[in-house]
């Protein structure tokens, strides 16, 4: 298993893990008085799951299976995974700060960081794409 | 990987930079207002990237990766595999036209309806393939 691969699927889990003890928060009755901006983080929570676990685990089962394009370079540029690992959790860490910061405090100035990790997230997904599409095809027989 | 895995997988890459896009524009709009108009594409948002992106990537993989028979053909009613990518497909289209375009009360469930029965010729694809290395 490649070291990126790891990882992904690494990262994943603490994420699913993260998604989890949230979801146990958000839970919790009003009479547990819990501060303002834990009410905001209800689609970090779904987002937490739906990017840091599932596509990350995704990504990386894709980027280990999925069939090589030369002997030479098996997996495509290396360094454009790493690029899309490291934006898709820059970029999510960010929305996991971010979304409470603007929710509940919206006159602080806070919305770029939204903005920036929309567009960290964006770029991961992209570049993830352009790595990846080669790879989808028949088996590599050499050549 | 086979024809059919192929055009799962390259349909999913397709809704997920669709589902990133629509996403990141609403993430960016909570922060910095772009257009109020925006929030009409959540559920578009959602639909490309349950169905379309981790739906439709999971199946593209489980054709291809599943035991396969020792005789041809290899993977059992490929016919069913096919159906189920053209409705999920189309049941994804039909709930965007629903929820996002408003463009009748039908769309919706006749969409929900469409990938209900997409998931379920999978699974009649997928089903016999389901077993240990004793083919039990
Ligand atoms: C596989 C990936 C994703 C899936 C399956 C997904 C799914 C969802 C779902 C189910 C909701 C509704 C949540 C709710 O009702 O509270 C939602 C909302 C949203 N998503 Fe995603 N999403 C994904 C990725 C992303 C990404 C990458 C972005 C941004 C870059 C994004 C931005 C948003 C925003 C801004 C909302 C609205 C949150 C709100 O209610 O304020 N999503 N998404």
């Amino acid at each position: 298993m490649p070291s990126l691969t790891r990882w992904y699927i690494k990262s994943a889990l603490i994420y699913l893990a993260a998604a989890l003890l949230l979801a146990v928060i958000l839970a919790l009755p009003p009479s547990a008085n819990l501060p303002l901006f834990i009410r905001y983080l209800n689609p970090a929570y779904f987002h937490l799951f739906l990017v840091g676990w599932v596509t990350q685990m995704i990504f990386g089962v894709i980027y280990w299976m999925f069939p090589i394009i030369t002997r030479a370079q098996p997996r495509g540029n290396a360094h454009l995974g790493w690029a899309s690992y490291g934006l898709l959790n820059v970029g999510l860490l960010l929305r996991v700060v971010g979304e409470p910061l603007v929710g509940a405090r919206p006159e602080a100035g806070f919305g770029w960081l939204l903005a920036v990790s929309a567009l960290l997230q964006w770029l991961a997904a992209v570049i993830f794409v352009i790595l990846a599409w080669p790879r989808v095809k028949e088996k590599y027989r050499g050549g | 990987m086979p024809r059919l895995s192929q055009w799962f997988i390259r349909a999913a890459f397709i809704y997920l930079l669709s589902g990133f896009t629509v996403g990141a524009l609403l993430l960016a709009h909570k922060g910095l207002p772009l257009h109020p108009a925006l929030w009409s594409w959540l559920p578009a948002h959602i639909e490309f990237l349950l169905f379309g992106w981790v739906v439709q990537v999971t199946m593209g993989m489980a054709f291809w990766i599943l035991p396969r028979y020792w005789q041809q053909p290899r993977r059992p009613n490929p016919g069913y595999a096919t159906i189920a990518f053209v409705l999920l497909n189309l049941g994804i289209w039909l709930v965007v036209a629903g929820t996002t375009f408003r463009a009748g009360p039908w769309f919706l469930p006749a969409g929900r309806a469409a990938e209900g029965a997409a998931v379920a010729f999978f699974a009649l694809h997928a089903w016999r393939r389901i077993v240990s290395r004793e083919g039990t």
